[in-house]
């Protein structure tokens, strides 16, 4: 692991999680490397010059003022920038050693690996079933039992399935906002990806449904690599082991969550924790 | 002092109110004239069609499947295969537009350049502005020609030549609104769709066209309007045998046709005369279902949307 020391992330320190316990995951691999990595939207740099990476099985918060790259940055390790028209990129990332921007690489297989669950929940306009089902039924599943099974499955997974197992069959729509978020993590969760990522998934949530989310992704670390952005820097604080301090497209600091929180190396992450700004 | 400037206000005061009053009943009246209107055409129509009932019965009329009002012996008034020709040259012209412009609106909205789409679609709503006798002369000397090659038959003047042709002037309608109705599917649907590993082509089948479908199906409705009460086109390309179609590729009449064709000659105050104001008016509820049909689905739709 020489590439670690060359980021200047401390590896070698035990990471510790929220309780401040030792984390379970410090013999974990490396699943995301990211290195030398700019994003441009048209002439505008969004990212610049971003090198971390992401251990398997922890939860990344990722924080930053308004406008920072955060979400860019997160919509990089799914390729979803590929949406909008006129981006670049320079740099590599590599999930399991594989470079995402590979031309060889089918970006439908990526995007299978990598779920996503965004900022404002988008359910389909299908049933909680079919929500469920879409992305293994894109997949050409078609088994009705297996089909079944997973839905059932996904949804006991995003902590969902004891409130909603007596209508599945009713429009996603009827659903709380909250419930809303957890299917369309379910809905992610189905096609069985490897790196989740969230992106402000519980910023349209009342603390109930936040608290309900978190405690969601505490259990989902066991399986799945988390990367998170949030704005609430408790949150990040509650639920993730390491965390990455974005400002204006840079990042600044890249730590163990409970050493950002409470000494940060640099002065300009201590003011936005304490909220100097932003 | 005091008591002029309040006379002068006062003053004002009235002429403004006069004024309001004024632009008030302006924009009344021409409001009122257009209802004013298409009631006394409505009520043309019925007035004018009734008296045809006195000779022939309703029955008759509606289902019977002869149309020869001029006959030696007994006249008939069957409008059965004016009915059936309508129906076969507009679901013919559907079956040809809504695949075709579905197809077109999908890749308008989501696969097409940004160029590529300003340019193309105000094309395509140019092409709804060519008059319907083009389209028909086009129908004469082009279309004809190719469907007598291909299928052997004497002319090419029958129901597929006009169904082809009304397919063309239903298509701007379809693609127009059929693609507004996609682009403004929300994108975190496309969002969600790609982020799980769905590709372009099934987001468009799986997750837009079906949350767009109301809006579709009402776009196909307008373009149905349009193709049934097409007068011109089918009346130039369709060959305007009055008896019952025997298939696609025979000469068909439609209830638009006879009326465009028989009114001119008619001798007023007949029965003959009074018959095809019934077919007008039967024309007219058709076209009057469908459009009230189609903008209820609209309406639907909008308010699923909001």
């Amino acid at each position: 692991m020489s590439v670690l020391t060359k980021h200047g992330i401390k590896m070698e320190q035990k990471p510790l999680n929220h309780t401040g316990k030792m984390a379970d995951n410090k013999n974990s691999n490396i699943k995301i490397f990211i290195k030398n990595f700019n994003f441009y939207y048209g002439a505008s740099q969004a990212l610049k010059n971003i090198s971390l990476d992401i251990r398997e099985n922890t939860v990344v918060g990722i924080i930053g003022p308004s406008g920072c790259g955060k979400s860019t940055f997160l919509r990089c390790f799914n390729r979803m920038n590929d949406t909008i028209v006129g981006v670049r990129y320079q740099g590599d990332i590599l999930i399991d050693g594989n470079n995402i921007f590979d031309k060889e690489l089918d970006i439908v297989d990526l995007r299978r690996n990598v779920g996503m669950v965004f900022q404002k929940s988008n359910p389909f306009p299908k049933s909680i079933f079919e929500n469920v089902a879409y992305g293994l039924r894109v997949n050409g599943i078609k088994d009705k039992e297996y089909l079944t099974h997973k839905v059932e499955k996904s949804l006991k997974d995003a902590a969902l399935w004891d409130e909603v197992k007596d209508r599945l069959a009713n429009s996603a729509f009827d659903l709380s906002g909250g419930q809303q978020q957890r299917l369309c993590i379910a809905r992610a969760l189905a096609v069985e990806p490897e790196i989740l990522l969230l992106d402000e998934p519980a910023s349209a949530l009342d603390p109930i449904a936040t608290a309900k989310v978190e405690e969601l992704i505490h259990e989902l670390k066991k399986k799945y690599t988390i990367v998170i952005v949030t704005h609430n820097m408790q949150q990040a604080a509650r639920i993730s082991d390491y965390t990455a301090f974005f400002m204006m497209g840079e990042l600044i600091e890249y730590d163990i969550t409970s050493k950002i929180f409470t000494k940060p190396s640099k002065k300009t992450t201590e003011d936005y924790i304490t909220g100097r700004f932003g | 002092m005091l008591s002029l400037s309040l006379k002068y206000r006062k003053k004002t005061w009235i002429s403004r109110r006069l004024k309001e009053k004024l632009i008030h009943g302006f924009f009344f009246f021409n409001g009122i004239i257009s209802v004013i209107i298409l009631l006394g055409i409505f009520a043309l129509l019925i007035f004018t069609a009734i008296p045809a009932f006195r000779e022939v019965n309703l029955k008759e009329f509606l289902f019977g499947i002869q149309w020869n009002p001029t006959a030696y012996v007994k006249n008939s008034y069957g409008i059965l295969p004016m009915l059936v020709s309508t129906f076969m040259v507009t679901l013919g012209a559907l079956f040809i537009a809504i695949p075709l412009g579905v197809g077109t609106a999908a890749y308008l909205s989501d696969v097409a350049s940004p160029r590529v789409r300003e340019i193309t679609k105000p094309i395509i709503e140019i092409l709804a502005g060519i008059p319907s006798v083009v389209i028909g002369f086009l129908g004469i000397v082009l279309v004809g020609p190719i469907i007598a090659k291909i299928f052997g038959t004497h002319n090419g003047l029958n129901a597929l030549n006009g169904s082809i042709l009304l397919a063309v002037m239903a298509l701007p309608t379809i693609i127009s609104i059929s693609e507004d109705t996609l682009t403004n599917i929300p994108d975190s649907y496309n969002q969600a769709s790609l982020a799980l590993g769905a590709t372009k082509w099934q987001t468009i089948i799986k997750v837009k066209i079906p949350a767009g479908l109301s809006g579709i199906i009402a776009a196909c409705m307008l373009g149905m309007g349009r193709a049934i009460g097409e007068t011109m086109t089918v009346l130039m390309a369709t060959g305007c045998a009055p008896a019952m179609p025997e298939s696609f590729l025979g000469p068909v009449r439609t209830l638009t046709s006879s009326i465009a064709i028989e009114l001119g000659e008619v001798a007023y105050n007949t029965t003959h005369y009074y018959a095809l104001f019934a077919l007008g008016l039967v024309l007219f509820i058709i076209t009057f279902l469908v459009n009230l049909t189609s903008d209820i689905i609209l309406h639907k739709y909008e308010k699923v949307n909001r």
